[in-house]
């Protein structure tokens, strides 16, 4: 990498699409604030230049929950510093970026239990349960 | 994947979670290019979605396309597209050689009559169908014995899409695109050479979703990644607005990131995903490391002269005479106007023939 950063190639590009990104977090935590409904933003959708997806993440920065998930491989769940605005990054099991997304919303839906797996769970629980009765 | 299962309970069989499947889909959504607010539809969908079967035909080509797609940079969600789908026929990927694979194609073909999907890559030469034939059959008769039982067909690359390279100036197999043949079923053009692979699984993900083919545009390509031009989404856009040009490939421009619009970036004239989805695990496109775009996703790409002419000097004739003409223009005065108006229009004559 050394030979590389030797090369003269300024990065100081910017598309002018992390401001009105920025704004459009602001309106939909408003929004979310007043009591309707989170806002989803796939950022593999939005034109960025090289190093914008990273001001991004240095403008929001990071805030009071981190969590990762491991599910066809890691999800992280991040909160920024704004309560309310979530990046959540998938990687698959290679660990390389499927999807990123910024959303706007009280909790993620993914950090939830869902219903599915709940059932599966009690399934699961109450036949271990029904094994370990057997064996004693 | 059994074939009497939904993915739903496929993926449940192989102990993905509900959060896995949920996260699946946020990635398939992506994938098709939906908004995230899609995602429940999306689920809801794949849940009950049944395995369709496919059959991918390569003809005159040069498994770039293939290559592309098994080098996609997300094999989670692309290998349980593909756990989901039937691959029943595909001659590269396939184990089965010579009369057993022949035999597996006609077979899926029977079992699957109307509701398989075929994907076809690789041009089709007419002008002697000879030029490339498989166990012995032409590429013409194979597909045109494939396409009438088929569902849909998805033309994968520039070849099978608009004819490709192989279709280029002289053309000397008389290659034609899929469409040139097939008449009176639904065709996907996924062109580019190749194709970026999140599109050609996108479009398998939309059909596996929905059960439909996707909104297409002018060319037959599916209108979510073909929709806007490179342009527009180009990074290096605000460089062009401003009249900031690379001029060489090692000037200030381009050590700058300037626009390249001036080296014969097509960019403005070529619709593509490339300038969002990018390439090799969205690490870059050719704009972002410093070459003009070459339109390949665009039929006769090859054919529209020099990759290194600006666009306006592809519709003039060539930059310098212009410039030759606008000088002269100065000292002779209309002369030489009427002079370069005759490039232009002999230009424009050689670009349509």
């Amino acid at each position: 990498m050394s030979d590389l950063d030797a090369i003269p190639v300024s990065a100081e590009v910017t598309t002018g699409n992390v401001e009105p990104l920025l704004h459009e977090i602001r309106h939909a935590l408003k929004r979310l604030a007043g009591g309707e409904d989170g806002t989803v933003i796939d950022l593999q959708r939005l034109p960025l230049a090289p190093g914008e997806e990273q001001r991004i993440e240095a403008v929001l920065g990071e805030g009071e929950v981190r969590a990762e998930i491991n599910a066809l491989g890691p999800t992280l769940v991040q909160e920024t510093a704004y309560p309310g605005v979530w990046l959540i990054t998938h990687r698959n099991a290679e660990e390389s970026v499927i999807a990123r997304f910024i959303e706007v919303t009280d909790m993620p839906e993914l950090l939830k239990s869902q219903r599915a797996d709940i059932e599966s769970g009690i399934n699961k629980l109450e036949s271990e349960l029904a094994d370990s009765t057997k064996k004693n | 994947m059994r074939k009497d299962q939904t993915l739903g309970e496929y993926l449940q069989s192989q102990g993905v979670s509900r959060r896995g499947f949920l996260k699946f889909c946020s990635a398939t959504a992506s994938l098709m290019a939906l908004p995230p607010s899609a995602v429940a539809q999306v689920a809801e969908a794949l849940a009950t979605a049944r395995r369709p079967s496919v059959i991918w035909l390569s003809f005159q080509e040069c498994t770039g396309c293939t290559e592309s797609l098994t080098r996609s940079h997300a094999p989670t969600v692309e290998s349980l597209i593909f756990d989901a789908i039937s691959l029943d026929y595909h001659h590269t990927l396939q184990a089965a050689s010579g009369h057993g694979a022949e035999a597996a194609r006609e077979a899926a073909m029977e079992e699957n009559e109307g509701e398989y999907i075929l994907v076809v890559d690789g041009s089709i030469p007419v002008g002697n169908k000879a030029y490339s034939t498989i166990a012995g059959i032409s590429n013409y008769d194979m597909l045109v014995e494939a396409a009438s039982k088929a569902f849909a067909i998805v033309a994968v690359g520039t070849c099978a899409a608009f004819g490709g390279i192989p279709h280029a100036n002289p053309n000397p197999t008389g290659a034609v695109s899929v469409s040139d043949i097939v008449t009176g079923k639904p065709i996907i053009n996924v062109s580019g050479c190749p194709p970026i692979p999140v599109v050609i699984t996108g479009v398998l993900a939309h059909f596996l979703t929905f059960g439909t083919i996707p909104e297409l545009d002018a060319q037959g390509r599916p209108a979510a990644f073909f929709g806007q031009n490179i342009h527009d989404r180009c990074y290096r856009r605000p460089f062009y607005e401003r009249g900031q040009f690379a001029e060489t490939f090692d000037d200030e421009g381009a050590r700058k990131g300037w626009c390249l619009y001036k080296l014969g970036c097509k960019g403005p004239t070529t619709y593509n995903a490339c300038a969002t989805l990018k390439w090799n695990a969205g690490t870059s496109f050719p704009i972002q490391s410093g070459h003009g775009c070459i339109g390949c996703s665009e039929p006769n790409f090859w054919d529209k002269g020099s990759f290194y002419n600006p666009i306006s000097a592809g519709m003039w004739g060539s930059r310098d005479a212009l410039l030759g003409a606008a000088a002269a223009g100065a000292a002779l005065g209309v002369g030489s106007a009427i002079a370069a108006r005759a490039r232009k229009k002999k230009a424009q004559a050689a670009e349509e023939a």
